[in-house]
Parts: structure tokens; C-alpha cells; sequence
């Protein structure tokens, strides 16, 4: 009943692609319907409307007419034009050579500012920057309290003051961070409404004074039709430079990213993906907009794989399984692996065709398999065959299951090494048919490896 | 399918065929229900977050309405829309339940920023000056610093509060807060959890053993369970309402951040969905912005 956007637009346009003879009834049939998947997923609707119509000309225009599929070509127009709705980004941070850099974020109570300013810190952090943090939300109780445990996870140095004025605050923490050889600075100011004329003011205020190189504005991905009108009334009072987008690790369909570049003219340049803070990432308007219609984004995925996955253990794996010593140690190790990638929802949301597919109740299994596995004892980790039923049944008891669920993941175990030997035979392509059923999934089947060093293991 | 004006215009066939001249007359003079003053009515609803299929479906209603001759000018179909939104809303059972043989046990959730511990806050405020003796229990053990802020909170208000390091298990500060609850005869306990998106399947399993950790010491326990929504949040409010009704029996709403400009509409558009009353509104950063909720000044914001 409410499908994801993606599932949507994805059953639109197979309907379209399959279309021989483009129409104006059944291409303006097809964007009524992209117009409601649209809205729901709390695009503006007023991008909506332009977006259709667009769209709706483009479709019945002469690229369409002429080339050889015109359902592919529609496909093709509705996802150009969604890339240049959010587009073009551009990531690079204009730096201060005199002097620290200075990023401000600012947003609505409750956008995720404190977080981000840590994460954003983090990801500068691993881009060999040495950021200073600066709790400038006096507002909110226990707000310093937070940005200086999220400082202390990261060791990094956090400037705040007890009470006092946030400008001024910002002001002297550059002068902070030049004494600590800081040479960035992020600004987490407190969440204000954009129409507090007061609280406005005050972000001005902050913004003339230590005069930021980059202004983020942080934004819900969760939000409604409302998004546009507070990012354009932050815009208008501080100039933004960009986005960033937080909460997009939950269901929500993100329609702010299609509407906030179109109405502001500013891009998304960051999107906030969980709660850790090594969640998060640059926008890709090309990426997102393949993954709102159900093609995939698979260099995401790999990109983040090759961060989490240590390429030498990936090897060494990759090893083991062409000389078929894989052992269930080495499986629970891949498991840790993969929850390090994120949820499986997300992991597998990336990859084409898979956007569909709900996989709860295998994200669920795994803290079960774990259990299972975490109670067998060394040998039998590595020797699953010498399991026999009294083990099983002490196994069961250990990890809280029965040994109908130790025997199923024995079982899953095995075809997964069957499966293993095939991939390092070649002979890979039929065996991937299986069955995709919720449970069985972690063990019968990990996530398809996306090619590159290292990965084929899985 | 035929589209909502397509259909709409069909009905006005019948509807002249019906009425003849009249409503021919009116047409022309442009002051009967016209498309555009319907696709109007459907962009306000949406523009409110109300969800564009729950504003169709309002509009169509409207159309019928108009069709079945209960107004019949332009002027009129907002306010028909208007007073028959607000009559709905008013059957919304939105009192809160208590627990007559004390302690009455209130259980608060949320997805992450929807401002839970600000409203917690609030509804501590409200019922401390109404008299009750009330207690906060700090679950959110998992975001730096919410303990404190909690903490800050309850000082400042004035009400007590069961604690543990951040960190902790929440199920076991649920446990110690129903404890002393209980011991010390507060009349009100209000727990705070931790934000945690809908989607993360053991957040919510954990949410549900607070749940139960609440029920096995006191039956009946939670008495109201919360989800605090933020009323700037779009179409997602549906899925969130539901995961969470699905780990928790949700009783109700706490619309938080109705002050800005976003006006709540999703809480009627889901109701097709999954109806749950809202029960209080929060206004702003001050404990003394809350109030209960008001179905007539809730549908007059909604088309301002």
C-alpha cells in the first residue's frame, strides 16, 4: 500500500520501457502517476508540477520519437531530469588560506546539526584536516554536553563557552583554534525556526563576524512540503552554500533532495546515513536518482566496501575458499564485516533490482546466526562435520535456539561452501539464481559482490 | 484509471443533467465548483502535508458533497472541507488515561529530533502544576549528553527523575524508575526513550522491551504510550506510526514544532492508515508551549 518511491517509479517505467509507440496519452498516463510517487515521497509540489511537465515534453519531443526503444528513452529522460533537479554538486570546500577554515551549520531543532558537525569534523579529519568543533548552541540543555562527548570519541578539541553570547563565542573560538593549530573550524550553532526574526538575526550576526568560507544548512530528510520554505528562508537570511541531508539510512523516500536544489539553488552536498559517526557521505545526484528509480547504486556500494573491508583479510579469505577451508570462524568474521557496511536494507537497496526486496527478517537472523556460531567451541568452528547431536543440542541451549536452528545454519553452511567452490570454479551464474527468501539470506546467500580486489570472496 | 478532474468532470455532467438549468447557469457564471477551485483545495492539503492521495480523496468528497447539494458556490466548498475536517478530528478520543490506583504510567518515543525530551519536559510541566506528583524515567541512555539534558529538564521543572550512566541498559532504568515509582506513590511516571528510526529493527525490539519490562511490574502499565511526531515530517509519518505501533501499542500523538510554518496535515492524511488521536501539541522551546489538543484552531492552521 506505500510503496517506496523507487518501487513506484521502478513499476512505472518497466511499464513505459516496454512501450513500443509513445503516445501523448500514455506518456502524460505515465507522469501522472510519477507525479503522485512524487508527491508522496514529499517532493515539493510544485517541483512536481514543473518536474512533470518537463518531463511530459521532453517525452513527446523528437530524441523520443526517433530513437529505436522510446520507453528506454523515457526512462531515460525522467532520470536525467531528476539528476539535474539535484544537480550539479560540487564538494570540493573552498579553503582559508590565512587562517583557519570555517564551516557553519546551521537548521531547524531537531535536524541532526550536533551529530553532523561531528561526523562532517570526522570525515575532514580522515581528509587530514585537524578540525576544531564549537558548541555554539547555548540554547538547547546539555547541547555542549553532547558535542564534547562526540568531540572526545573523535579526539578532537571542542571550544565552548558557559552561557554567553553565541557570536561572540564563535568569534573568539577562531582565535581558540589558531592557538591550537586547528586548521578548521565547524560552527554547531542551535536549532532555530526560520521564522524566529531573533534567532535569525543571530545566525547573521555569527555569519558576519567570523566570517565562514562554508555555510551548511542541515535538513531532515524525513521532512514534508515544508522543507523548501524554511530552506529558502535560511538561504535568504544567511546564504547557504549547501545541504546537508540527515536520516537517509531510514525509509525515508528523501523528496526534500529532489525539491531544495530546484527552489534555492543550492545543492545537497552531504547526506547523513546513521547514527555512528563515520556515517557520512558526498551526494551524488547521479547515484540517487538511479537508486530513486530502481537501478542501483552500486559505486556507492563498493566505495563504501573498500573503506569498511580490510583488503587483506579479503584475500586471505578469497584464499581459503579456493583451497575450500573456509570455516565458520571465517563466516562469523564476514558477518561483522558486512554489519560494519550498514543494514542490509541498505546494503542491498544499493544494488540493481534489489530496491524491492524487504529484508528485515534477514536482518534479524543475524544476531541469531551469531549467537550460534559464538557458542560452538574453537573446533567446532573450524570443523562443523564433528558436530553431532549432543553438541547440537548444547549449541542450541548456549545461543538461546532450538537445534532445528543450528542444523538449518549448518545446513545453509554448507551450501554456501558448495556455492564458494563453484564461484572459484566459474561456475557462478546459475547457482545465483536461488531463492531470495528473508531468513535463510545471510547464510545461504551474502550480499553479491560487487567486482574489484578483493571482493569476489563474497 | 480516469483522472480525479476527468471524474470530476463526469460528475458535473450528472450533476447538470441532474439539476439542469441551475447549475448550468451558476457554471457559466463561474461560480459554481470549478476544476481550478478543487485542484486549489487539493494543493492546500498537499501543500500541508496531508499526502496527495488523502487530498484527492478529500477533494472528491467535496465534489460529492457539492454534487449532493450541500453548499453550492466556490466560496462555500472551503469551508465545507474546512467543518467537515474539524468535525472528524473532534471524535478523536484525546484525553489521556489514568491509572486511578496510581502510579499512572506514560511511555514516550520517537524517531530521532522529533523533540521527545522537550516535550517530555512539557507534559511533566503540565501535569506538575495541575498538581501531580510526577517522575521522569532518563531511557535515552544511547545519545551523548540526553541524560543530562533530561536531567537538566527535570531540575529545572521541578519533578524527580531515575537516572542511570549513559550507556546503560534503558530496560533496567525502566525497571528502577516503575520501581521507585511505585515506592515513592508518584502519580505520574513519564519515560523517555532514545530516537531511533522506525526501520532499525533491534531499536524497536528494545523499545518493546521496555514496554514489557513496564507491564510485568505494574498490569496495565504503560497507560498511554506516545510517539512524538514532528510536524514538519512529510509522508514518512505514516511508516513511522506504524513500525512503532507495531513494537509498542501506540495510544496516541504528541505533535511537536507547530510553531514554524509546517501545519501537521500528514496526522489527518494517515488516518485512512493508521488513526491515532493527537493528544497534545507543542509550540515552541519554553515547557509552558504545550497544549491539548484543539481540532477547530488545528483546522483553521492547516488552511491559513
Amino acid at each position: 500500500m506505500f510503496d517506496s518511491l523507487t518501487k513506484n517509479l521502478d513499476n512505472i517505467l518497466r511499464r513505459i520501457k516496454g512501450t513500443a509507440v509513445i503516445t501523448e496519452s500514455n506518456t502524460r498516463e505515465a507522469m501522472r502517476e510519477i507525479r503522485m510517487a512524487l508527491l508522496e515521497a514529499d517532493v515539493s509540489y510544485k517541483v512536481v508540477k514543473d518536474f512533470t511537465t518537463i518531463c511530459q515534453q521532453r517525452a513527446m519531443g523528437q530524441e523520443v520519437l526517433r530513437s529505436v526503444s522510446p520507453g528506454q528513452q523515457v526512462v531515460k529522460i525522467v532520470h536525467d531530469e531528476l539528476v539535474n533537479l539535484m544537480g550539479p554538486v560540487d564538494h570540493a570546500i573552498q579553503y582559508n588560506e590565512h587562517g583557519p577554515t570555517i564551516i557553519m551549520l546551521a537548521g531547524l531543532q531537531g535536524s541532526g546539526k550536533t551529530t553532523t558537525a561531528a561526523k562532517l569534523a570526522r570525515f575532514l579529519q580522515h581528509k587530514g584536516h585537524t578540525p576544531m568543533l564549537v558548541a555554539a548552541d547555548v540554547q538547547r540543555p546539555a547541547a555542549v554536553e553532547q558535542l564534547k562527548v562526540l568531540g572526545a570519541q573523535l579526539k578532537l578539541p571542542v571550544y565552548f563557552e558557559d552561557g554567553g553570547r553565541p557570536p561572540r563565542i564563535c568569534e573568539r573560538s577562531i582565535q581558540a583554534a589558531r592557538e591550537k593549530n586547528c586548521d578548521l573550524v565547524v560552527l554547531d550553532t542551535a536549532g532555530r525556526l526560520h521564522i524566529d526574526e531573533a534567532l535569525m538575526q543571530e545566525l547573521g550576526e555569527i555569519k558576519d563576524r567570523v566570517k565562514p568560507q562554508q555555510v551548511y544548512l542541515v535538513c531532515d530528510a524525513m521532512t514534508g512540503q515544508d522543507a523548501v520554505n524554511s530552506a529558502n528562508e535560511f538561504n535568504q537570511k544567511i546564504e547557504i552554500d549547501g545541504v546537508i541531508l540527515t536520516k537517509l539510512d531510514g525509509d525515508a523516500r528523501g523528496g526534500a533532495a529532489l525539491s531544495i536544489k530546484a527552489v534555492t539553488g543550492k545543492p545537497i552536498k552531504f547526506i547523513g546515513m546513521g547514527e555512528r559517526l563515520e556515517s557520512l557521505e558526498e551526494f551524488h545526484p547521479d547515484r540517487m536518482a538511479s537508486r530513486i528509480l530502481g537501478m542501483g547504486d552500486v559505486v556507492s556500494l563498493v566505495e563504501k566496501v573498500q573503506a569498511q573491508v580490510d583488503a587483506d583479510r579479503a584475500r586471505e579469505l578469497e584464499e581459503k575458499i579456493r583451497k575450500r577451508s573456509l570455516t565458520l570462524e571465517d563466516f562469523l568474521e564476514q558477518l561483522q564485516q558486512v554489519k560494519k557496511l550498514g543494514s542490509l536494507q541498505d546494503i542491498m537497496g544499493a544494488l540493481p533490482g534489489m530496491s524491492g526486496v524487504d529484508f528485515s527478517s534477514a536482518e534479524g537472523e543475524i544476531p541469531r546466526v551469531e549467537a550460534i556460531v559464538r557458542s560452538m567451541t574453537f573446533e567446532e568452528r573450524r570443523d562443523p562435520e564433528i558436530i553431532d547431536s549432543s553438541r547440537r543440542r548444547r549449541i542450541a541451549s548456549g545461543s538461546g535456539t532450538n537445534t532445528q536452528e543450528v542444523n538449518q545454519l549448518l545446513k545453509q553452511f554448507r551450501q554456501m561452501k558448495k556455492v564458494m567452490k563453484q564461484f572459484s570454479e566459474g561456475s557462478v551464474r546459475k547457482n545465483l539464481g536461488g531463492g531470495l527468501s528473508g531468513g535463510a539470506l545471510m547464510a545461504r546467500r551474502p550480499p553479491k559482490p560487487p567486482r574489484g580486489p578483493g571482493f569476489r570472496v563474497r | 484509471m480516469p483522472s480525479f478532474f476527468e471524474k470530476l468532470k463526469s460528475g458535473l455532467t450528472k450533476t447538470r443533467e441532474k439539476f439542469g438549468q441551475t447549475i448550468r447557469a451558476v457554471l457559466t457564471l463561474g461560480r459554481g465548483l470549478d476544476e481550478s477551485t478543487l485542484e486549489e483545495l487539493t494543493e492546500a492539503l498537499i501543500a500541508a502535508d496531508v499526502g496527495p492521495r488523502a487530498a484527492e480523496r478529500m477533494a472528491r468528497d467535496v465534489e460529492r458533497a457539492y454534487r449532493a447539494g450541500k453548499f453550492s458556490s466556490t466560496d462555500e466548498a472551503l469551508a465545507f472541507l474546512k467543518k467537515d475536517m474539524c468535525e472528524s478530528l473532534k471524535r478523536w478520543d484525546t484525553a489521556m488515561k489514568w491509572n486511578p490506583a496510581g502510579p499512572t504510567v506514560w511511555l514516550v518515543a520517537g524517531v530521532n529530533g522529533v523533540g521527545k525530551t522537550t516535550s517530555i519536559a512539557k507534559l511533566a510541566k503540565y501535569y506538575k502544576d495541575r498538581k501531580k506528583r510526577v517522575m521522569i524515567a532518563a531511557c535515552d541512555t544511547y545519545r551523548a549528553a540526553a541524560v543530562d539534558q533530561i536531567a537538566i529538564w527535570a531540575e529545572r521543572i521541578g519533578v524527580e527523575i531515575i537516572k542511570h550512566q549513559s550507556g546503560g541498559d534503558p530496560a533496567a532504568v525502566a525497571y528502577d524508575a516503575i520501581e521507585a515509582a511505585v515506592a515513592r506513590k508518584v502519580d505520574l511516571l513519564i519515560v523517555d526513550t532514545a530516537g531511533r528510526l522506525h526501520t532499525k529493527d533491534h531499536l524497536m525490539r528494545e523499545l518493546s522491551k521496555i514496554e514489557k519490562v513496564l507491564e510485568r511490574r505494574l498490569p496495565g502499565a504503560p497507560h498511554e504510550v506516545l510517539l512524538v511526531l514532528d510536524a514538519t515530517t512529510g509522508q514518512n509519518a505514516v511508516q513511522q506510526a506504524r513500525l512503532f505501533h507495531e513494537s509498542i501499542r501506540l495510544t496516541g500523538l504528541f505533535l511537536s514544532k507547530l510553531d514554524g510554518t509546517a501545519k501537521g496535515g500528514i496526522v489527518v492524511g494517515m488516518r485512512d492508515q493508521i488513526d491515532l488521536p493527537v493528544k497534545f501539541v507543542g509550540l515552541g522551546e519554553k515547557p509552558d508551549d504545550i497544549e491539548p489538543f484543539d481540532a477547530q484552531q488545528f483546522t483553521d492552521a492547516i488552511f491559513s
